[in-house]
């Protein structure tokens, strides 16, 4: 009976023990890390588009962080929903809206000749990449510009095209589906 | 005129692994050879009943993955999973003990870890080692040297004996395994743990007539026949010398210090060299690429360690032949030995 | 370094780990001379054939040029001329397929040779020491030439280099299979590539030079040693055959037993390695005057009748090389630039040879069979045994294919140097040197979309501070305390004569244009009048009467009793501001003839809005949301204002006279054309209308619409439902009739002879303007109507 009794001592000794070292370790060995917001914002690509339906990538990293679907963001593409579902410990589910495999970078380009000067697209641009001002001419920043469509609507002259970036020698990419490679997985 | 685009490089060494794998099968024969010639042809027919059943396995799963089924066939790993499982096993031992092995071996280990590659354990180790575990009676019963054993037994003998648990004229495993005195027979390890148990030292055991001077008798010369299939692959750059030479030289050191120690307790280097499955392990099992060490360093770590557990287990474990189960021992510590052994890369550190 | 130079110059060699030892298949091509080809129908130059920027074009096309004259002309930081390798006439200078594994075009100058070869003036210079560093180096570098092992960096950087040079290694290694062009050179110009290496020590002052060539070359060592047999501190060092030992890495590693520091080049420990044709195309530039322009190029492959090195014009077309030598080509043909294991195929054989192609292969299928097809990695570590760089080939492979990018960049990713020799072990046929490559594209794009981000990342959040901050300087600009400031001052006083302008249009609801022009002129006068220090007792004075003023209108204002005394205020005060700040910023340009016109204007603006201002009112009673109706007054008054600005400048194509508003129906003190004001005012009436109707139409909770959609948003009587239905009814014929309106203003828009096409365009745009505006009106009005749809 007396050994029940000390081993039950002894085992609770220990447990208080090591708890009281947990504890220690647990406030002296903190491990300060980025906020999960500041992850998933880093991941996600920065184009302020709002075609996730909120309005910019940080609105929308905080709602992932409380959340959300982590499959809102084209131009992100399957990568990003990759690893924000690695990041958030979810499934990673195809991109709301069927999105194409590949999201192809374009910019935006002003028909100088039909601008007409209104600020309506600079006042839409989230990164402020078009330069202009009210009855100047206005142009994108092509280095600036994310692609993100928001200043093609607001137009009231419709002059506002999208164009695919042209590829160069530097860009161009070796492709695996170029050669007769078999891929097992 | 339509070229033809590729990838750099465009010439190969044309050292496909088909041709690895049935390099080493090929230079398992002379092992296979001995153990024929001292214990009978009944690992052949258990090589037969492997290799069909393996196919079999093999190409069932193959199929229910979608995968292009005689081209992996081809690769030939398959094949040689179910040699080195068919070799490991008592000759004699019940049909359905192959079968049950190469099933475990082919789908549990191979192919549901993804196939050729993806495997984390031996394959022919861990069917072996649910076989040991499974069925210890049947697992255990090694037939003796042919010149030791009171009944002949002949290939039709062999047949109706893994197929039937007795031979044409009756007899059953046991009976066989007996000596003139009605004694089972156990292998040379076997029988000399069970003495030393029993407080013979190793100079008294090994009067026995399964043992000779330095080893078990048969066994020596099936370990010799074994050693030189592995040099043979040694030679042609088909595995590299630093798991077997590591494995070997681990257990040889830690069976001349336990000699050194414990002489009338140890059997010392050439036995733990010579008996068991020590050579098959260090140069056909060990060496598997899939399951060791892939960096040199990690590899010198991996057979050391090998050796070293082999040992232990023979002298101090449960177990008479621990081959197996230091193989597996050491498959799960393998991705922390690579890990930890990277090569360094030029340009990085030392001397830059 | 010096007991290390002590045992390098004694011929210590060092191994190198890796390497493999594909067959050699050298001397298909090595034993024949070197042979020099008949001139091709045409050449194709690309403009940049080296690591860095092109240089200017010199000449056009249709120009005759001779042959070594300068086509392109260096100017930026790294940028190297290309020159004429022939004379001729330049057809064409356009984007052509480059010799790149993409073949994307890049700018290239076509010229027909004209069969006469003819040089331009040359410059030789055989006493070259007597020129002073930096000389020395502009020849080089004028005359075009850049690295010829395969690289294309250019020349007169690595040899003008600042870092102290130990040790100067040739290349003349050549490990790669099927390649002799550096052999046969080395047999044949042995001398003048001696002669080059002279005039690259003389720059450097290396300690030593090492000639490096591999062991299977027994007659190109002979050649070197005897050419430098009488030459201090120059030696030549056979090494072992293995490849790839001729990688400038591996070949330091092997001479000197240093390693290049990982992102570091081979200068920063004191080593500088050039190709032996780089250092014949040296001395031929120095000491000859010739620039660059042709190049020993090995044609090997057992498709063709004969394989042999040739002298090659620089864009001399693969095609031209391969029918010289009898091409027969099989069907899956490959034709290869480069060698065996780095080349890259070419999707067309007309691509030109640039600087840095050695060798172009056109193997038969037997030679070299198709590879078969991809099987799992069994973790062999042959890869690992043969990567001369000692990474772990199979783990880069398992990362890449997962895309792992991370874990490919601390396995040290770009620290493979694509020789292809584990690809060339591997018994599982896996094509691992295409896999990094698609991996290291990957990750480099990677990096800069980062980068991008980033910037963006940036941009937006600097955008929305500096929204915010406007928007807090406006919400600050409504209850800034009363302070002593003349900014202040000013301003309050603005608005003080803004309300009682308003209160007294209100009142009697006439044009007192005048009367505001006279109280904006006094305020003009004011501002103009001042000076920086102003006369507190004026001001005291001034403040006193306003404040009496407020607390009366503030009294009046109680006693009217509307139902929203403050939305009131707030929107007179909002309208007032809005009025006081374009004032005030008026009033702080410097004052010209236009002045008093726009001021006119302004006045004109101003009664128009106090007129929307009255009308809304009036609605005003019945909404629900007050203050969204002033904010939305406010808009609606600015963007009336700043249409009516627009018309008017529309209007005055170089008249300084201002026109008046669209809205205003008071006439212009000034007269200006006729047709110009018509056309300028109906379409800015359009455009006010349209954008009346589509705000009316576009926002839900507007006054004409407020009933209707409280109605049916709750449960009401079918009555109340039917007075929704008409409300919605009523919105959309407003609204089908602004869109007409906007039509009927297109139409009263004659195109006058006196327009300029400038404000014709002007014109039509605005009317383009006015018609979306009104289609979007009429969506709208349907969409909305379709919303209200009683049951």
């Amino acid at each position: 009976m007396m050994i029940l009794f000390y081993a039950l001592c002894a085992v609770g000794i220990l447990a208080l023990v090591f708890g009281v070292i947990l504890g220690f370790a647990a406030v002296r060995f903190r491990v300060e890390s980025d906020p999960i917001v500041e992850q998933i914002d880093a991941i996600l690509p920065q184009t302020q588009c709002g075609q996730c339906g909120y309005p910019g990538c940080r609105p929308y990293a905080e709602a992932i962080a409380n959340g959300d679907e982590v499959n809102k963001c084209p131009p992100g593409g399957d990568a990003t929903v990759k690893k924000l579902a690695d990041l958030m410990g979810v499934e990673a589910t195809p991109l709301a809206g069927g999105e194409q495999a590949e999201p192809e970078k374009k910019v935006a380009y002003i028909r100088e000749d039909e601008c007409i000067g209104c600020t309506k697209c600079i006042q839409a641009c989230p990164v402020d990449a078009i330069v202009g001002a009210t009855r100047q001419m206005h142009t994108v920043l092509i280095d600036e510009c994310t692609g993100c469509d928001l200043c093609v609507d607001p137009c009231p002259v419709d002059c506002i095209d999208m164009v695919p970036v042209a590829q160069t020698k530097q860009t161009w990419k070796w492709q695996l589906q170029a050669i007769p490679v078999t891929q097992i997985d | 005129m339509k070229l033809n685009m590729m990838s750099s490089p465009y010439k190969h060494s044309h050292k496909s692994l088909t041709t690895v794998m049935l390099m080493v099968a090929l230079a398992a024969v002379p092992g296979i050879l001995a153990q024929c010639y001292f214990f009978g042809t009944g690992v052949l027919i258990q090589l037969v009943l492997a290799l069909v059943c393996v196919t079999l396995f093999e190409a069932g799963v193959l199929y229910l993955r979608g995968r292009p089924v005689w081209h992996t066939l081809q690769d030939g790993s398959a094949w040689l999973t179910g040699l080195l499982l068919a070799v490991s096993i008592p000759p004699l031992a019940p049909w359905w003990v192959i079968v049950l092995g190469c099933f475990f071996a082919i789908v549990f280990v191979k192919q549901l870890y993804g196939g050729l590659g993806g495997n984390l354990f031996n394959p022919a180790m861990a069917g072996y080692v649910l076989l040991l575990v499974s069925f210890p009676v049947q697992m255990t019963s090694w037939l003796p040297p042919a010149e030791l054993m009171h009944h002949q037994v002949s290939l039709v003998d062999e047949l109706a004996m893994i197929f039937s648990n007795y031979t044409q004229s009756g007899y059953s495993l046991e009976q066989l395994r007996s000596n003139v005195d009605g004694i089972t027979m156990a292998t040379p390890l076997d029988t000399l743990r069970t003495d030393v148990s029993h407080g013979l030292t190793v100079a008294e055991s090994m009067t026995k007539p399964v043992f000779t001077e330095t080893a078990g008798l048969g066994w020596q010369w099936v370990n010799a026949a074994y050693l030189l299939g592995g040099l043979l692959l040694l030679q042609q750059r088909v595995i590299n010398w630093h798991i077997p030479v590591a494995m070997l030289g681990a257990l040889s050191l830690c069976a001349s210090i336990g000699y050194i120690f414990d002489s009338g307790n140890q059997p010392g280097l050439a036995f733990h060299l010579l008996s068991g499955a020590t050579m098959l392990g260090a140069f056909f099992i060990a060496t598997d690429p899939v399951s060791a060490s892939t960096t040199n360093r990690g590899r010198l770590i991996y057979g050391a360690a090998i050796g070293v557990i082999v040992y232990l287990i023979r002298s101090f474990g449960g177990y008479p032949d621990a081959v197996a189960f230091a193989v597996l021992l050491m498959n799960m510590a393998v991705p922390l030995i690579d890990h930890y052994t990277q090569p360094r890369t030029y340009g990085h550190g030392a001397k830059s | 370094m010096d007991s290390l130079l002590a045992r390098i110059s004694r011929g210590q060699l060092w191994p190198s780990p890796g390497g493999v030892h594909p067959p050699v298949n050298k001397s298909q091509s090595n034993s024949l001379p070197i042979h020099i080809l008949p001139l091709p129908p045409r050449l194709v130059l690309p403009v940049k054939q080296h690591i860095g920027a092109q240089g200017h074009l010199l000449v056009n096309v249709h120009e005759q040029v001779l042959k070594g004259q300068a086509l392109t002309k260096p100017h930026a930081n790294w940028s190297v001329p290309v020159h004429a390798p022939t004379s001729g006439r330049i057809i064409d200078i356009t984007p052509m397929p480059s010799a790149h594994p993409s073949a994307l075009p890049e700018l290239s100058i076509i010229i027909e040779p004209d069969g006469e070869d003819r040089w331009c003036e040359l410059v030789p210079h055989p006493n070259y020491r007597e020129l002073t560093a930096e000389r020395l180096v502009d020849i080089l570098h004028f005359a075009g030439i850049s690295g010829m092992g395969g690289a294309g960096f250019p020349t007169y950087i690595k040899a003008s280099t600042k870092q102290q040079i130990d040790v100067l290694i040739i290349n003349g290694a050549e490990c790669e299979p099927y390649i002799s062009a550096d052999d046969v050179l080395m047999q044949a110009h042995s001398e003048e590539i001696v002669r080059g290496i002279e005039v690259l020590r003389h720059l450097l002052q290396p300690k030593l030079t090492l000639i490096a060539i591999e062991d299977d070359k027994p007659k190109a060592i002979a050649a070197m040693e005897q050419a430098c047999a009488n030459i201090d501190d120059m030696q030549v060092r056979a090494i072992p055959t293995k490849y790839p030992s001729g990688g400038e890495k591996q070949l330091i590693q092997i001479l000197t037993s240093k390693e290049v520091p990982a992102g570091g080049i081979p200068a920063d420990i004191g080593v500088l390695v050039q190709n032996v044709g780089t250092m014949y195309a040296i001395q031929q530039a120095v000491e000859l005057g010739k620039p660059l322009i042709e190049r020993v190029v090995t044609v090997t492959g057992d498709t063709l009748a004969e394989q042999r090195n040739v002298w090659a014009l620089l864009g001399t077309e693969v095609k031209h090389l391969l029918t010289q030598q009898g091409f027969t080509p099989e069907p899956m043909q490959r034709v290869i630039m480069g060698g065996p294991m780095m080349g890259f195929t070419l999707p067309t054989v007309r691509i030109p040879v640039v600087k840095t192609t050695n060798c172009i292969l056109a193997p038969s299928e037997a030679e070299m069979p198709m590879p078969g097809e991809e099987r799992a990695c069994i973790r062999c570590s042959a890869c690992a045994d043969a990567c001369p760089a000692s990474l772990l080939p199979q783990q880069l492979q398992w990362f890449a294919k997962t895309k792992e990018y991370k874990k490919l960049e601390e396995h040290q990713l770009f620290d493979c140097i694509e020789c292809g020799a584990c690809a060339y072990v591997c018994p599982s046929e896996i094509p691992l040197v295409q896999y990094y490559r698609v991996a290291k594209a990957e990750i480099r794009e990677q990096q800069i979309e980062q980068i991008k981000s980033e910037r963006a990342k940036e941009r937006f959040e600097a955008r929305k501070e500096r929204l915010e901050r406007e928007q807090e300087e406006r919400r600050n600009r409504h209850k800034r305390p009363r302070r002593s400031t003349e900014q202040d001052s000013q301003s309050k006083e603005k608005v003080a004569e803004a309300l009682a302008r308003v209160k007294r249009k209100q009142a009697d609801k006439s044009d007192d244009k005048d009367k505001v022009a006279a109280a904006i002129a006094r305020a003009k006068a004011k501002k103009a009048g001042e000076q920086l220090e102003p006369d507190n007792s004026d001001v005291a004075q001034e403040r006193a009467a306003r404040k009496e003023q407020a607390r009366l209108y503030k009294e009046q204002k109680q006693q009217s009793g509307t139902s929203e005394p403050d939305a009131k205020d707030d929107k007179k005060a909002a309208v007032a501001a809005a009025i006081a700040r374009a004032k005030a910023k008026k009033a702080a340009q410097a004052e010209d003839a236009d002045a008093p016109a726009q001021d006119d204007k302004k006045a004109a603006v101003a009664a128009a809005i106090a007129r929307a201002k009255a009308k809304k009112a009036a609605q005003a009673k019945d909404a629900d949301a007050p203050a969204q109706d002033d904010k939305k007054a406010a808009v609606a008054a600015a963007i009336a204002r700043a249409k009516a600005k627009k018309a008017a400048k529309a209007a005055e194509a170089g008249d300084t006279q201002a026109e008046t508003s669209g809205d205003v129906t008071t006439p212009a003190p000034e007269q200006s054309p006729e047709d110009k004001k018509k056309a300028a005012v109906a379409a800015a009436i359009a455009r006010a209308k349209a954008k009346k109707a589509a705000q009316a139409a576009a926002e839900p909770p507007t006054e004409q619409y407020a009933d209707a959609d409280t109605a049916s948003s709750e449960a009401q009587s079918p009555e109340e439902k039917k007075k929704a239905a008409v409300a919605a009814a009523i919105a959309r014929a407003k609204a089908k009739k602004a869109a007409k309106a906007a039509e009927a203003g297109d139409d009263t828009n004659p195109p006058a002879p006196e327009q300029s096409p400038e404000d014709k365009k002007k014109a039509a745009v605005a009317a383009a303007i006015a018609r979306a505006k009104a289609k979007k009106a009429a969506r709208d009005a349907a969409n909305n109507s379709d919303d209200e749809d009683p049951s």
